[in-house]
């Protein structure tokens, strides 16, 4: 493992969000065996207040994720002189075997974290609690998914070894490869933009349909989930290559670099965000008929989807003016 | 939403205000506090430009630098083999190189004479790097006599001074010309120090460098890129490791800063038993607290980065630089140019304010919850 500063940052970040997350889990047991909110006893007035600094406890450590995440990413960018053939992230997350799934596994922390943190807002707001039992239960979940982000990413910064020898996103992304990155490759740009598109336009009308008549929550996080994945492969498919201006080059991350206006600022972050705030209102939604929430998540649903949709909006906005500025031709004759 | 900034803002004032109170107490936190980003920050900036001054320096080097081996030593290079060289299919250009060591007794240093090739001083003439010319007191027109070889002394005028923006690298050089050279380390005429290949397409380097190594075996080629990575892994390294050391430093923080959050005295305690009893909730206090531990960090790791950013740019890490710079009798006098990498501050912080958030969370809590009526009586 090469000893620079940020692994062990990451690594020591990870391990704590790792090891709060399990004393979260713990409490968490607790509260299922025991929680009682009608009780008057001192263990349920301990458990209310524990409450406390485990939320806090919880939004820290989904914070630092988040943080953790743009690092990771910024990190491997920076790596990449260390590797002979990686020219960017993609080749170092490709020197072993758990790159990519240390990425996937912060993202999906990312996600549940979020959601997590929504859930409990909308808690907070109801004078019964009426969601702590779920909410916790999703932290017993959440919790082995932190641990395991923590091992594997221990596994691959623990398993690079500079020299070696990786594919770049050249190779990685090129027509020979296989795999998923090469089957989002062979897309054609103009079916993934059409998916492209259609999602947003699906998201935009059901968004539209929940705000104003509150039907749909679920089919909106499903909708967005997908929208999700189909706007990653769209970029991988065909708006990195506009931003590029070359037919062959499909990296994700090069993106993020200064030589392309760090426009992968302006694209993954709001992709992230409305995703997040998408599957966090389909969560909500399964309790929307309890009685003490069912205000609440009303407001909060609106809300959310407003928010939702304003950052689905500028991600694609700012996807189709980085399309429409390029000179790159890739549909029709120009 | 505004409702809700201003909510914000109101509990950031009442923090601020509450710091102020107690200046005593918190000042000597956020001594220690910026003390410790300090260190940190001086590290990474310091290595950190080191790195990039090696990239900037190496970005004009040649792409392959072909070396001869005898049993497993650096040998001089026949020059017959730049002809076998020169004719690989991708390479530019080749040229031979004259370079060597010498060691001068009169200051117990190494100076690297080397032959430039493109304007050498004319014979007799020396250039000479700011770190050889300060320790011999010397300036242009002077002469600087060394002893050759063979045991004679050797007198070179000094014709210029090389400029000071390459110290890091010229700081123990002198240029010579390559009849001096020769003659100086009686050196034989039909041999070169080592060979150097301009390769124009830089996907090519790796296969030009396999064929060099299939037609002459006795000799080993460098890619620049490989020693570009290496000083990457190199600087990382010792980057890592002084963060290692100060890892002690950390742990102390950490425990400081825990004691201190835990410790509240009875005063603050007070306080927050009638913020509670006139209509607070846990939550704000909390998010009071929270405040307050921002309004901190901000101010400690602000502070502490910009005295490292100080330290390092203005005053050329005084602290550090004989630990990461690696060692040699004639220290470079070595301006970092300044920058500030988002990836750095990014790690600065789960080194610094991360964990103080970590440690101090428990205390809060304690802290928010307690009852009015228990501290109040």
């Amino acid at each position: 493992m090469p000893l620079s500063p940020a692994l062990l940052a990451l690594t020591l970040a990870s391990l704590t969000q790792a090891g709060l997350l399990l004393v979260a889990a713990g409490f968490a047991l607790r509260i299922l065996r025991h929680w009682d909110l009608n009780s008057g006893s001192e263990r349920q007035l301990d458990l209310e207040r524990r409450t406390y600094l485990v939320a806090t406890l919880v939004a820290w450590v989904f914070g630092a994720n988040l943080l953790s995440l743009l690092l990771f990413v910024y990190n491997a960018e920076q790596l990449s002189t260390q590797f002979v053939g990686a020219m960017c992230a993609t080749g170092v997350l490709n020197a072993n075997a758990w790159g990519w799934p240390a990425l996937y596994l912060k993202m999906a922390l990312f996600f549940a974290g979020a959601t997590w943190l929504l859930l409990n807002r909308v808690d907070n707001q109801a004078p019964d609690y009426p969601l702590v039992r779920p909410k916790y239960a999703l932290l017993l979940l959440i919790a082995p998914l932190a641990l395991a982000e923590a091992l594997i990413q221990w596994q691959f910064f623990s398993g690079l070894k500079p020299d070696l020898i990786t594919s770049c996103c050249g190779a990685l992304f090129g027509p020979d490869a296989q795999g998923v990155a090469a089957e989002l490759v062979g897309l054609e740009p103009a079916t993934s933009l059409a998916a492209l598109y259609l999602s947003g336009l699906a998201i935009l009308v059901v968004g539209l349909l929940y705000r104003y008549r509150g039907w749909g929550g679920r089919l909106f996080a499903l909708l967005a989930a997908l929208g999700f994945v189909i706007a990653l492969a769209a970029i991988v498919s065909s708006v990195a290559l506009y931003v590029y201006e070359h037919p062959h080059h499909h990296c994700p991350f090069c993106l993020l670099k200064t030589g392309h206006d760090l426009v992968g600022y302006l694209l993954y972050p709001p992709l992230f965000t409305a995703t997040a705030l998408a599957l966090g209102i389909g969560l909500i939604r399964i309790w929307h008929r309890v009685p003490s929430l069912a205000g609440v998540i009303a407001t909060e649903g609106r809300r959310l989807v407003g928010l939702a949709l304003m950052f689905f909006g500028l991600f694609y906005g700012v996807a189709t003016w980085l399309i429409l500025r390029s000179n790159l031709v890739l549909l029709g004759s120009g | 939403m505004r409702a809700l900034l201003r909510r914000q803002r109101y509990l950031l004032d009442y923090s601020l205000s509450s710091l102020a109170r107690r200046p005593g107490k918190h000042l000597a936190l956020l001594l220690v506090y910026s003390l410790v980003v300090f260190l940190l920050a001086s590290t990474l900036l310091f290595t950190q430009s080191l790195r990039r001054e090696a990239a900037l320096i190496l970005a004009d080097a040649p792409e392959l630098i072909v070396q001869r081996l005898v049993a497993g030593r650096h040998d001089l290079m026949p020059a017959d083999y730049l002809d076998r060289l020169g004719q690989l299919r991708g390479v530019s250009d080749a040229y031979g190189r004259l370079w060597g060591y010498f060691y001068d007794p009169a200051v117990k240093a190494n100076y690297t004479l080397l032959v430039p090739r493109q304007e050498p001083p004319v014979p007799g003439e020396v250039r000479l790097g700011a770190g050889v010319a300060r320790t011999r007191g010397l300036g242009v027109g002077d002469y600087l006599s060394l002893r050759s070889a063979r045991g004679e002394p050797f007198s070179f005028r000094i014709a210029g001074l090389l400029e000071a923006e390459t110290e890091l690298v010229s700081s123990d050089l002198l240029l010579l010309n390559a009849e001096d050279f020769r003659r100086f380390f009686a050196f034989p005429a039909d041999r070169f120090t080592d060979l150097v290949l301009r390769v124009r397409n830089p996907s090519e380097v790796r296969k030009v460098a396999e064929k060099i190594a299939l037609a002459l075996p006795d000799t080993r080629p460098i890619l620049r890129d490989e020693i570009l990575r290496t000083y990457d892994a190199l600087f990382g390294w010792r980057q890592g490791l002084i963060i290692v050391l100060l890892g002690g430093a950390l742990l102390a923080f950490v425990i400081f800063a825990f004691d201190r959050a835990a410790g509240l005295s009875a005063e603050e305690r007070r306080e927050i038993g009638i913020l509670k009893a006139i209509g607070w909730e846990t939550g704000d206090v909390l998010r009071m607290k929270f405040w307050e531990g921002a309004a901190l960090s901000l101010t400690a790791f602000l502070a502490g980065y910009l005295l490292a950013y100080a330290h390092v740019f203005f005053f050329a890490a005084a602290l550090f630089a004989p630990v990461l710079k690696g060692w040699a009798v004639l220290y470079p006098d070595f301006r970092p140019l300044p920058f500030v990498d988002g990836l750095q501050v990014a790690t600065l912080f789960f080194f610094t304010v991360f964990p103080y958030t970590v440690a101090t969370i428990v205390p809060i809590w304690r802290a928010a919850i307690t009852d009015p009526d228990q501290v109040m009586r």
